[in-house]
């Protein structure tokens, strides 16, 4: 087992200002599980991608199984044994699951012989999967079951797998667990990229961290804490959020059986959701994407209208309120889709703290935007949020996603809202940014603000929330406080309708 | 290999400087047009650009005329500037026109032969709500149904044209006109006027009223929270509904205000330079408004610009086809490459080159 597979030597990439991959060495040995961890811009994704084949590194070298590796592109990469499932599925949702498999080989067998061996796979891994199913009908878990068996009928050397848990939900992250360690006894190796720390610890037998594109640490995460894994990973010691007051007080959002037709084809309609939030509370909603976190915001937010008594802010009813008198009234919110829904790409930081701020911060007064006083704002959310931007003038689509999202948080922090709905507040944010945004969270809480955070990372919810409820197609679970709250309780509530399909691992 | 890469942001240099290299690339493929044409190139570029306004024998004539084809392409895409800023692409701006300059026009006949000086502002006044009305029909629509206003507001043109057909020959008809087709002359009728307020120059109320629409767009743009609305909302429509900005009302004050100055351009010119409602009063200013807007980059500022630019080509066109017998159709190609050239060069206020390898990222 202690043969090398795959061993890098001093790959270095370089994009126009930025050196992507400094001088990068290290090994993977036959049937390891090996985590590649990092902040978002660390260089993970470009080191993967000149092991597939995708990008050519400009130094160092490959080799895979002894012999020199160098894939000129990912057929190529493919041919020598090493496959990759990436974060976002190239699936044909029209098509079934066996024309998708099909679809991605050089010459596929006939349909029949097709759907044996992805029967047989999916028996073998635990990885329940029927190949007739249009994949526009499947979950995320099952979509990315697909790419996995996609791959895995190729019979790599080593697979590649982008930070896989992000779709699942607990249940369907135990499954593919088992399939991962079942693949490596074989002897298939699997870099497993993640920044989740307690699933690498969980799961990996080495892990190497890379940090503004260096390598810091080869290590076995079973021996580190998660703590000292994310210390590694950001270079310093980052605060962990206070513990928080539980001290709440009146009831400041009521939300009583709201009921929301989908919007258009592809949303999820909101079927009777009802809560209420204290001041000083942070409320968890978790779920697995798609099922009404979007529409859930927009009922909030003002940008859908919902039946009369709907939802009630500080005793007034709110439900037929336009976005704008629901912010005057101290209702404010953060989409999760930054760009093009909670900012304009194409304009300003000033413009884009104008797009929400104009009423409750004075910005505009007899219709005339203070323009002057606009960039004292934005530059005021920069600063106090540690925005990186060269200036407020800068347009929102050239930051970095982290950025953006520090900008679109502190925007409505800074207005110092009664309630504020935030839906991925740290979606695509480094770990260092992220521990800020959830601190700056607790704190508008601490001063007696209701707090709603839709997430789908549920070690953020544990973390800040007092009490949890998950979304399932639509429906709020009941609420349950957070400390009374184990894994497998909050898979069952976010499960609800999912598959929940037990792996049966042979 | 030649790729386009996306710059992360649009490019301020390229914005500034693309109007005139697409003029200058136009000059360059149109004189190359005018040679093949068996025309001498330089000549006829001259006469285009320059003699309208410098030529010792025609230019007495061709400048005011440069105020008089400019005032309306100005007013009415100004209008169309702030829809297309907000994504509402109102392609009727020919209707609206016509349907300013009969309801102007009629409200002016209706009074004939008055010598209340407030009769002038009537007839603005209704010019403009008859632009108006007719672009709340694309507009109701809209919101009610969700009807596409490019294909409702290009139809009504039509209508507009059929309604002029039907006035100029009943409804407005000149009762002294022996019969022929059209109404009165607004030049025999002092009150409701519209002649040249300094004389020589062309300037009359409509170029006045475009210039006011010009800085008008202007602070609003740059200064007012609805000119911030409707940029938002043409930048990007989800971010908008999420600030608050009701897409309905976004709609009404597009439409309405580009009808509104289509319209008043339309009485401004039936009562002036045009004199009087005939059959074919109306001679494009609404599609060439669209051209300008986009030369002008949407920007108040280079609509003005645009609209000269483009009124030059027209009287220089003329003049071309009149001293050098170049086709009429050659001219509208001349102008049609101006947009084409605007519109191949902005690419590169959105992308830069990168000449080099392909790399798959």
């Amino acid at each position: 087992m202690a043969d090398t597979l795959l061993s890098l030597r001093g790959l270095t990439k370089a994009y126009p200002g930025v050196v992507a991959n400094d001088d990068i060495s290290f090994d993977i040995r036959v049937g390891e599980v090996h985590a590649l961890l990092g902040e978002n811009g660390a260089g993970k994704s470009t080191l993967v991608k000149m092991i597939y084949g995708l990008v050519k590194p400009d130094k160092g070298e490959m080799t895979l199984g002894g012999a020199p590796y160098v894939p000129a592109e990912p057929k190529a990469a493919r041919a020598s044994g090493v496959s990759m499932v990436f974060q976002h599925f190239s699936l044909f949702e029209a098509l079934s699951v066996a024309e998708n498999v099909a679809l991605g080989m050089e010459n596929p067998p006939k349909t029949r012989d097709l759907a044996k061996q992805i029967r047989d796979v999916s028996e073998n891994y635990g990885l329940p999967l029927d190949p007739f199913r249009i994949v526009g009908t499947l979950s995320a878990g099952e979509r990315q079951r697909v790419e996995i068996i996609r791959c895995l009928l190729q019979k790599p050397r080593l697979l590649i797998m982008d930070e896989p848990t992000s779709v699942l939900t607990p249940q369907e992250v135990e499954i593919l667990f088992a399939t991962l360690r079942k693949l490596s006894a074989e002897g298939t190796a699997i870099l497993y990229i993640s920044h989740k720390l307690e699933e690498i610890r969980a799961l990996c037998d080495h892990a190497t961290i890379l940090r503004l594109g260096k390598k810091v640490a080869t290590c076995t995460p079973a021996d580190s804490t998660a703590r000292e894994l994310g210390e590694l990973m950001v270079g310093s010691s980052f605060a962990s959020p206070v513990a928080r007051n539980h001290a709440s007080g009146a009831v400041l959002l009521e939300v009583q059986n709201l009921t929301l037709p989908a919007p258009g084809a592809f949303g999820t309609p909101l079927r009777g959701i009802s809560f209420s939030v204290k001041a000083g509370e942070v409320l968890g909603l978790g779920g697995v994407a798609g099922n009404g976190q979007d529409e859930l915001l927009a009922a909030l937010s003002g940008e859908r209208l919902s039946d009369p008594g709907s939802v009630t802010l500080k005793g007034t009813d709110v439900s037929r309120a336009a976005p704008m008198a629901r912010r005057d009234a101290g209702l404010l919110s953060a989409p999760e889709e930054r760009l093009g829904h909670a900012a304009a790409p194409a304009m300003s930081l000033i413009e884009n703290g104008l797009l929400t701020a104009a009423r409750r911060e004075g910005l505009v007064s007899g219709g005339f935007v203070n323009w002057a006083k606009a960039r004292l704002f934005a530059e005021k959310v920069i600063k106090d949020f540690d925005v990186r931007t060269p200036s407020p003038g800068t347009a929102a689509g050239a930051l970095s996603g982290g950025n953006l999202q520090k900008f679109v948080i502190g925007r409505e922090i800074l207005q110092r809202p009664d309630v504020l709905v935030v839906n991925q507040p740290t979606w695509g944010v480094d770990a260092a940014a992220a521990a800020a945004i959830r601190q700056s969270l607790l704190d508008l809480a601490a001063k007696g603000a209701a707090i709603i955070v839709i997430s789908q990372d549920l070690d953020e919810l544990m973390e800040v929330s007092d009490r949890f409820g998950a979304l399932n197609e639509g429906r709020l679970s009941t609420i349950r406080p957070v400390a009374e709250l184990n894994m497998e309780q909050i898979g069952l509530m976010m499960g609800g309708a999912h598959d929940m399909e037990v792996a049966h691992v042979a | 290999m030649i790729r386009l890469e996306r710059r992360p942001q649009p490019s301020r240099l390229w914005t500034a400087i693309t109007p005139l290299l697409a003029v200058l690339l136009t000059m360059i493929v149109g004189g190359l047009m005018f040679a093949l044409l068996g025309k001498p190139p330089l000549e006829a570029i001259r006469i285009i650009f320059w003699d309208p306004l410098f030529h010792p024998q025609f230019a007495a004539y061709s400048r005011p005329q440069l105020l008089v084809k400019a005032g309306p392409l100005i007013l009415i895409a100004i209008g169309l500037s702030l829809g297309f800023r907000a994504g509402i692409w109102n392609i009727g701006a020919e209707g609206q026109y016509i349907m300013g300059a009969i309801c102007g026009a009629g409200m002016g006949l209706a009074f004939y032969p008055t010598t209340n000086p407030l009769i002038f502002p009537a007839m603005v006044i209704a010019g403009a709500l008859g632009g108006w009305a007719w672009a709340m029909i694309p507009a109701v629509l809209k919101v009610r149904f969700g009807t596409n206003e490019i294909l409702v507001s290009l139809m009504l043109v039509y209508v507009a044209e059929a309604l002029l057909a039907s006035v100029s020959q009943k409804l407005l008809r000149n009762p002294e006109g022996m019969g022929f087709p059209g109404s009165r002359n607004f030049q025999q009728y002092p009150a409701a006027h519209n002649g040249e307020l300094l004389p020589g120059t062309g300037m009359h109320w409509g170029v006045l009223a475009a210039f006011m629409a010009v800085i008008f767009a202007h602070v609003l743009l740059t200064r007012h929270i609805q000119g911030f609305n409707i940029r938002l909302t043409g930048e990007a429509p989800r971010a908008a509904r999420f600030s608050g900005v009701s897409p309905a009302r976004i709609i009404f004050l597009c439409l309405g205000f580009g009808g509104a100055l289509a319209g008043a351009a339309g009485l401004f010119e039936v009562s002036g330079p045009a004199g009087q409602i005939t059959i074919d009063f109306n001679s494009g200013y609404g599609f060439t408004a669209i051209i300008v807007a986009f030369l002008g980059r949407l920007n108040p500022i280079g609509i003005l610009l645009a609209g000269l630019l483009m009124a030059l080509t027209y009287i220089g066109g003329e003049l071309a086809q009149l001293m050098l017998g170049l086709p009429g159709a050659s001219i509208q190609l001349f102008q049609g490459m101006l947009l084409f050239f605007l519109l191949a060069t902005d690419v590169f206020t959105n992308f830069r080159i990168r000449i080099g390898k392909t790399e798959v990222a």
